[in-house]
Parts: C-alpha cells; sequence; structure tokens
C-alpha cells in the first residue's frame, strides 16, 4: 500500500515477527480449524450436506441467526452509549463502570445462564407470577435472547472505549464549536473515526453471540427443532456419536465467522471508492455512507 | 443499520408469534430425555404414535429434548414444560419427586421400578485384547490404565464406579473397607476423567488413551456404528451392575397442558411388546423374557446386582459416595 | 473536576450514560443481585467452609493461575499478530485476520473437543511432543492451551484499530530525530497501544476465569491438580446443591471483581497522568 519507510523495522526484525505471529496463529487457530472441517468431511460430501440438510440442523441455524439479529442492535446501542459517556466525559466512578462492563466476561457462563433461572425459573423471584400469567421467558426464546445479551454486553463498548480514548475529544469539541448538532456531530465526526472500533467490536459481538454455548445451554431446555441453538445441536450430535453431523454444523459456525471477512472487505472497499470520489470531487461530501452500509 | 435489524427482529418474532399458534392445535408430549437416548426414541415414538392413533384415532407429536440427565431435570424443575421425563439415574427422577412435580411414589407408577429395560457396565478393550483383560482385578494391574467419565458429575461415571465397588463387595470377605481400597486403587489407574461418557469414547478411541474404557452394554453399539465395528473387543467381567432407566409422568405439566391420559399411555407403551423390541434393537436389556430370547446375541449373559441390592437405594449410594466428603471425595483427600 | 465540567460542551453526557447503566442495571446488576440474594441463605460459617475445602481452594489456584498464564501469553502474541496484520502485507493476510475471530464462534465445545484431539499424544501436535517428554492434553497445561484459544480475539482485536490510527508520521519524526526503531517503540508506540494492551490482557483474563465449555476436555479434571472452579460449580449442581453452586459463584465473583477494578483504576490512573503531562505539556 504505503511506500517503504524509514520508519518501519529491519527485514530480520520483520520476518521473527511475522513467524512468531504466523506460528502463534497457526497452531492454535488453524490446525482446530483445520480439523473442524476434516472431521466434517471425513465421510466425503454427501454426508456433510445430509447433515446440514437435517430439519433439526436447519432449524437450530434460523434459531441462532434470529438471536443474533435480536441482541445486535441493542449491544450497538449500549456499546456506543457507554464509550461515549466513559471516553468524553469525566465523571466519578468511571472504573467502576468499567468493571461492571467487563463482568459478565469474568462470570462463568454456567452462571449467567444460573441467574435468568433464578429469576424467572419456577423456583425463581419471578416464577409465581410467571407462571399464573403463562409468560414464557427461559425454556423459550426472550430466555436464551437475554442469556446472550448477558454475555455480549462488554464487546463494543470495550472495543470503543480505548480506541476513543486514544483519538481524544478534540475534533468533536471543533465540530461541536462550529454549530454542529449533536446527531451531526455523531454521523460526520464520531462514526467515522471509530468505524473500525464498531465494526471489529460488532464483529466479535455476532461471532460470540452465535456460538455462545454455556450460558445458552442452561436456558434453552434443548427442545430438538425449537429451543436448540447450532452450538447446543452440535454437543447433542456428538453426544450421540453423530460426529459428521456435528462438525458439519460446528463447520457452519466457523464459516459464518469467517463471513465477517467478507463484510470487512466489501466495508474497506466502499470506504476505498468514496476516498477516490471525494479527491476526485471535493463538493461530494457524505462521509457516513460507508459507515451505514 | 439498526432500523433494518428492528424490522427483521419484528418480521422474526411475528413468525414466530404465528409458528406458536399454529402449533397449539395439535396435542403434542414433550419427552425430556438424557442425551444419548436419541437412537431409542427416534424409533419409539413413530411406533407410539401409529398404535396411539390406531386405537384412538388422535393424532400425537412427541417432542425430545436431549441432555445432560441431572441437568435435564433441573431444567424441568426450573420450569421447563415435560410431560414425561425418560432419564438414566434415578436420583434424577427422585429429585422432581422432591420438588412435588411427580408422585413420590414414582417407581411404583410402573412395573420394574418404573424402568422399562436396563443395561449394565461392561469393558472394552483394544482389538485382540492385549493385555488380557477379563475382570474388574485386571484393571488395578500394573501398567493398566482405564478411561471413564468423571464418577461425581456424570450418570455413567457414576454407574461405573458403583459397579467397581458392588463387585469388590461382594467378593468373598468383602466388606466397606476392602471396597474402598478396590476402588481407591482403581481410581489411581484412571489418568484423566473426561467430562461425559462420549468423550471418555473419544478419548479411548481416537486418542488412544487408556487400556480400558467402561461404558454401557447400550453404548458399546452405538461405539461400533461410529467408529466401525471389529475396532475393539467387548469383555463382560464375571459381575456388573445393572443399570436401570426410570421414567415418569410429570404430574404438574400433564395436568396443566390436559395430557395425561397421553403422557400414561406413552410410557406403558414401553412395556409392550412393540417397545420392548424397540429397547432390544437398540441394546438395552427388555424385561419381556420373549422379546429377550429373540434378541439374546444382544446381550452376553453376564450376573448382575442392582443399586438396591447392594447399595440399600440410589439415594444412600449418591450420598455416601457422590456427595460433597463422600467416599468419593475422600479417597482425593489430600494425605 | 473542575476540567470536567469544560469537556461538557460535548452534547449527550445524560443520555449515554443514562441508557449504558440502564441497559447494565437490568441485564447484568439486577441478575448479580438476585444472586447474592440468593446466596445468603446459609450462616457465613458454612458459607465459608463450603467455599474453602482443599480441592476448592487448589481449584482457585488452577483457576486464576492458568488464566492468568494464558493471558500473557495472549498479550505477548496478540500485540505481534495486531502489529503484522495492520503493518504488513504478504498472501493470505485477509484470510488470517478473519481467522482471528474463530475463537468466538466456535462453539467452546467444539473448541475444546478439536483442541484435545490435536494436543492428545496421538495428535498431530501432542505426537510432536511426546518425544520430547511434554505432555499437555489431561494436564493443566491443556488448561492454559484452550484458555490462550478462547483469548486471542482479544488482544488482537482491542490493540488493531489503535495501530490502525496511529499517524505514521509521529514514528517518522522520531526517527528523523535519530531515535533507533526500538526506541521509538518503547518511547512512542508503546505508549500509545499500552492501554488498549492492558484492556485486551484484562478482557482474555476475565474470559479464561469463567470459561468452562473448551476446558473441560482437555483438562483431565483430576481432583486437585486440574479441576478448574466451574467445573465445582457444575458438580455441585449435578448433586442438586444449587446453594453450594451459588457459593462458588460468589467467590468467583468477588475475586473477578477486586482483580478487574485494580486493573481498571491502574489504567485510569496511568492514562491521566499521560493526559496531565500531555496537558501541560500542551495547555488547552
Amino acid at each position: 500500500m504505503t511506500p517503504r519507510r524509514v520508519n518501519t523495522e529491519s527485514w530480520p526484525v520483520r520476518l521473527l515477527l511475522c513467524v512468531l505471529a504466523l506460528g502463534f496463529l497457526f497452531f492454535f487457530l488453524g490446525l482446530p480449524l483445520l480439523s473442524v472441517f476434516v472431521e466434517a468431511f471425513k465421510q466425503g460430501f454427501g454426508p456433510y450436506f445430509e447433515a446440514l440438510c437435517d430439519a433439526d440442523t436447519r432449524s437450530a441455524i434460523t434459531l441462532t441467526l434470529v438471536i443474533a439479529v435480536m441482541v445486535l442492535p441493542l449491544n450497538i446501542l449500549f456499546g456506543l452509549s457507554a464509550a461515549w459517556a466513559i471516553a468524553r466525559f469525566d465523571f466519578r466512578g468511571k472504573s467502576l463502570l468499567i468493571t461492571l462492563i467487563d463482568l459478565p466476561f469474568a462470570v462463568s457462563p454456567v452462571v449467567a445462564g444460573l441467574l435468568f433461572i433464578l429469576i424467572f425459573g419456577r423456583q425463581g423471584f419471578l416464577g409465581d407470577w410467571l407462571g399464573a400469567h403463562d409468560i414464557k421467558i427461559i425454556f423459550a426464546l426472550p430466555g436464551m435472547v437475554l442469556a446472550t445479551m448477558f454475555v455480549t454486553v462488554p464487546y463494543i463498548a470495550r472495543e470503543l472505549i480505548p480506541l476513543m480514548q486514544a483519538q481524544g475529544r478534540d475534533e468533536e469539541e471543533a465540530a461541536v464549536s462550529l454549530g454542529a448538532s449533536g446527531l451531526q456531530m455523531f454521523w460526520r465526526v464520531t462514526l467515522p473515526n471509530i468505524k473500525w472500533g464498531l465494526l471489529y467490536g460488532v464483529i466479535l459481538a455476532n461471532a460470540r453471540a452465535m456460538g455462545e454455548f454455556g450460558a445458552v445451554s442452561v436456558v434453552s431446555g434443548h427442545i430438538r427443532g425449537m429451543t436448540n441453538t447450532l452450538p447446543l445441536h452440535v454437543e447433542i450430535l456428538y453426544n450421540e456419536y453423530n460426529s459428521v453431523g456435528a462438525f458439519a454444523a460446528a463447520s457452519v459456525l466457523a464459516l459464518l465467522a469467517l463471513v465477517t471477512l467478507v463484510a470487512k472487505t466489501i466495508v474497506e472497499w466502499r470506504m476505498a471508492r468514496e476516498i477516490a470520489m471525494l479527491s476526485a470531487d471535493l463538493s461530494i461530501e457524505n462521509p457516513a455512507v460507508a459507515a451505514k452500509s | 443499520m439498526q432500523i433494518h435489524f428492528r424490522h427483521a427482529a419484528a418480521a422474526v418474532a411475528l413468525l414466530l408469534g404465528l409458528a406458536g399458534a399454529a402449533q397449539a392445535e395439535q396435542k403434542e408430549l414433550l419427552n425430556v430425555s438424557y442425551d444419548v437416548a436419541r437412537d431409542v426414541f427416534k424409533d419409539y415414538n413413530p411406533r407410539f404414535i401409529t398404535a396411539w392413533k390406531a386405537k384412538t384415532g388422535e393424532t400425537l407429536q412427541v417432542k425430545q429434548s436431549h441432555g445432560g440427565s441431572s441437568k435435564q431435570v433441573r431444567a424441568v424443575a426450573d420450569g421447563l414444560e415435560a410431560d414425561v421425563v425418560t432419564m438414566n439415574q434415578p436420583t434424577d427422577v427422585s429429585f422432581l419427586a422432591d420438588k412435588g412435580l411427580v408422585a413420590k411414589d414414582w417407581n411404583k407408577k410402573f412395573p420394574n421400578d418404573a424402568s422399562p429395560y436396563t443395561s449394565t457396565m461392561i469393558f472394552i478393550v483394544r482389538k485382540g485384547n492385549p493385555k488380557g483383560i477379563k475382570d474388574w482385578p485386571d484393571l488395578i494391574r500394573d501398567g493398566v490404565t482405564v478411561t471413564i467419565p468423571h464418577p461425581k458429575n456424570t450418570g455413567n461415571g457414576r454407574n461405573t464406579y458403583l459397579a467397581a465397588w458392588g463387585w469388590a463387595l461382594r467378593q468373598p470377605g468383602g466388606n466397606d473397607k476392602t471396597a474402598a481400597a478396590y476402588v481407591g486403587a482403581f481410581l489411581r489407574h484412571v489418568p484423566a476423567f473426561a467430562p461425559a461418557g462420549r468423550d471418555a469414547t473419544t478419548n479411548f478411541i481416537q486418542r488412544g488413551q487408556g487400556d480400558v474404557l467402561i461404558t454401557f452394554e447400550s453404548e458399546a453399539e452405538l461405539i461400533a456404528r461410529e467408529f466401525g465395528h471389529g475396532g475393539f473387543d467387548v469383555v463382560y467381567p464375571s459381575q456388573s451392575l445393572l443399570t436401570e432407566f426410570p421414567v415418569a409422568v410429570v404430574d404438574k405439566v400433564v395436568d396443566k397442558h390436559g395430557t395425561r391420559k397421553e403422557a400414561q399411555a406413552y410410557l406403558e407403551y414401553l412395556w409392550s411388546k412393540d417397545g420392548q423390541e424397540n429397547a432390544a434393537q437398540n441394546y438395552l436389556r427388555p424385561h419381556d423374557p420373549e422379546v429377550f430370547k429373540k434378541y439374546a446375541d444382544h446381550f452376553p449373559p453376564i450376573k448382575t446386582f442392582t443399586v438396591a441390592e447392594v447399595f440399600g437405594s440410589w439415594e444412600k449410594a449418591f450420598t455416601t459416595h457422590f456427595k460433597d466428603g463422600g467416599s468419593f471425595d475422600q479417597i482425593y483427600q489430600v494425605k | 473536576m473542575t476540567n470536567s465540567r469544560k469537556h461538557r460542551v460535548l452534547p449527550g453526557f445524560g443520555l449515554s450514560l443514562g441508557f449504558a447503566l440502564v441497559y447494565l442495571s437490568l441485564l447484568v446488576l439486577l441478575p448479580l443481585a438476585g444472586l447474592v440474594a440468593h446466596g445468603v441463605h446459609m450462616s457465613f460459617a458454612d458459607f465459608w467452609a463450603t467455599a474453602t475445602t482443599p480441592r476448592t481452594l487448589a481449584s482457585y489456584r488452577v483457576t486464576f493461575g492458568c488464566a492468568l498464564l494464558a493471558a500473557l501469553v495472549n498479550a505477548f502474541f496478540g500485540l505481534i499478530v495486531a502489529w503484522v496484520l495492520v503493518r504488513y502485507d504478504f498472501p493470505g493476510k485477509r484470510f488470517i485476520d478473519a481467522l482471528v475471530d474463530l475463537p468466538f464462534a466456535l462453539p467452546t465445545a467444539v473448541a475444546g473437543i478439536t483442541l484435545t484431539t490435536l494436543y492428545a499424544n496421538t495428535g498431530w501436535v501432542g505426537s510432536l511432543l511426546v518425544p520430547l517428554g511434554i505432555q499437555i492434553a489431561f494436564k493443566p497445561a491443556g488448561i492454559v492451551v484452550a484458555l490462550i484459544f478462547i483469548g486471542i480475539p482479544f488482544v488482537v482485536r482491542t490493540v488493531q484499530p489503535v495501530i490502525e490510527d496511529i499517524e505514521q508520521e509521529i514514528e517518522e519524526a522520531a526517527a528523523t530525530l535519530g531515535a533507533t526503531r526500538w526506541q521509538t517503540f518503547r518511547r512512542v508506540l508503546f505508549p500509545a497501544l499500552a492501554p488498549a494492551l492492558l484492556t485486551g490482557f484484562t478482557l482474555a483474563f476475565s474470559r479464561a476465569i469463567g470459561e468452562y465449555g473448551s476446558v473441560i476436555f482437555i483438562a483431565g479434571n483430576m481432583p486437585m491438580v486440574s479441576e478448574i472452579t466451574p467445573l465445582m460449580i457444575i458438580s455441585k449442581l449435578e448433586q442438586y446443591d444449587t446453594q453450594g453452586a451459588i457459593v462458588l459463584a460468589l467467590v468467583m465473583l468477588v475475586i473477578s471483581f477486586v482483580l478487574l477494578l485494580a486493573i481498571n483504576l491502574l489504567q485510569w490512573y496511568a492514562a491521566n497522568r499521560h493526559t496531565q503531562r500531555h496537558s501541560e505539556r500542551k495547555p488547552a
């Protein structure tokens, strides 16, 4: 991309860093991914696609996507709010707030599920009331969405906070002092600045929302074709000695994670095109388009 | 972006709601079961549905839920609306009885302590049995390692533990002390505890861990289907534990759903010829002598003992051995 | 504090903080408060006895020790990976970039199963290590491997956007002023990356503390040696002992909270010193 400048490492250092980085990724990521696909295709393509066409597997894929779609918008909103408050203002108890945002990470997924059982379960705080009104929270979609929301709380916020802190507030202050409204400032200044961090956050939260096992497992009820998400379905297939089915389903999750690659590439490509257009015609002024896609 | 998502979510919620409404018309049962029960009920459900339709003209739908046995009953206690539970540990059903969801005398509601079929714990060894393992004492010989799932946290592991304990107790001169000594020695030959039965199998077959895998007789067939027949040998020890698969109607739920008649019939049918055959085809030992005879080649003779015979009851066995501070914990206490 | 008033020229403080607090309260604080309320149905002596049996104490050591080790490994390699992914070009870079998110999307059980297969003595990696006398699967080392796997994205993804944001002119300036590359890294780049790196480390660490699904397959789960606290919680639940499970969950929660708060305060303190020096140099 940019021509080599003075500010780069000497080639042995570059080589060493590359070898370290790629070696690390190979042993800890590449090989596991490879072995998922090896297991999934152990009996060839036929059984692989048969496994994916199974009605229970398809319903598990749908359910997983539905949960992700319901969780992400709220999480984005929360991440932006929390990061804005924390990175742009000073207030007492900021470290405490950040710690609270981190906390869902440290809560064991099993315990996270248990939390919602203690509230909404038959023997929980709201159990009697929910039972009397025949409202199902746990062992149904709402409970699974809640559990997923819980485990994904920190992702976007924690992605944005260090980035926004590093960027400082000068640009936004300038925009406001030039008379921009809050929304204008957000769309024209903040969002373009944080778009990469936001994108990474969304990618991470999305991957985690789709892959979450422990917490969802506790509140799901494991009803085949109804409340089994893809990760839960993987486990049950594996336990039934159907490892082709299990790893085929797992490979779908891996592919869904890799789909983010496509998303990122598209965003980058549109960005590049836009910059080209901007430099060609300075009167075009619409930096928010790329971020909205 | 956010607006798009919200629309999509609303649409999806609407769809789910409609689907829920459409399904409410048909009577349906939820059978909450342990994690390898699928093969049994995959074949059993259609058999029952056909028989029920022939008898009453009613079309039933049976939903299945599978997972770790204790985890499943906890979910039922917390509000998972199971019409029936079909488990692999009597303590799990007793837990539901304690919570008032299942009749206190649930094991008297059906024959054979409400266990429609049984199995037993057997040994799986490497092809040709290179270490010459024949019985329980061979497991504590030098250089023999054993693969089992966690004895405290899994049904499979608990059954194995009780089988080993029961065998030692029933030897000439056997008492609690000799049994504890044997089981202690036995556990020292287990280098790692798998989190579940399935993982113990993988450790043994695919990862070459251990000379012996101890598991349910019924699971040996599943292992063969997944990893190929003839990859290993099955060894029947001189004696082993008879394992039960208790079933129960969840009173609270069937009363709410109005499905008591169907739920009761669903479980009763497990004792019919048809139900017993289905069990035998899945390598679970049927109670019906005729069916047993027909599938005798699935079930080599073995002397078995029940938990009730050796330990008094499952509750007692559970408290003595698996509760915190029980015999399992004592074996691992730091000296 | 007078400083903060001035910065309130920016809009949306009340709205953003308010929404964030409501969201957090409903989703995190309320359920956790429920846990606390539930957990105190026993005397303190019983609570203490449950929380400090020798096996439980051993499991705290295993859990926090392995999590710390894994987070340190992740911080070191994560920084290098992020740097290489942002600054260097090589074929397949995009694919590798996407690969980094894999540990989140792959269900933890699948991760555990595949890692165990790879690192068992018969596995692709394990069989290479056997001649060296190293055994990873079914040992505490296996726990660290699993925790490294699940923590990879945190450091990489927190550091990456910050590296992308660094203006290379600063490095050029340093180089022009005669700094060696190492000096530039230590004096200019590292201070800029440190907060993000610490964040990534914290996240990887805290995620590792609670992790269950991927660890149990590879851990061996031997009492006193390779049992993690989440497994002890499961064990309690398998005994239908919800109270005991809640006790352990609370203990873990408190320890994690204190550790996280300490790290975040440290970071806040460091950042503040940084800003103060910054504002001394360039009074606004």
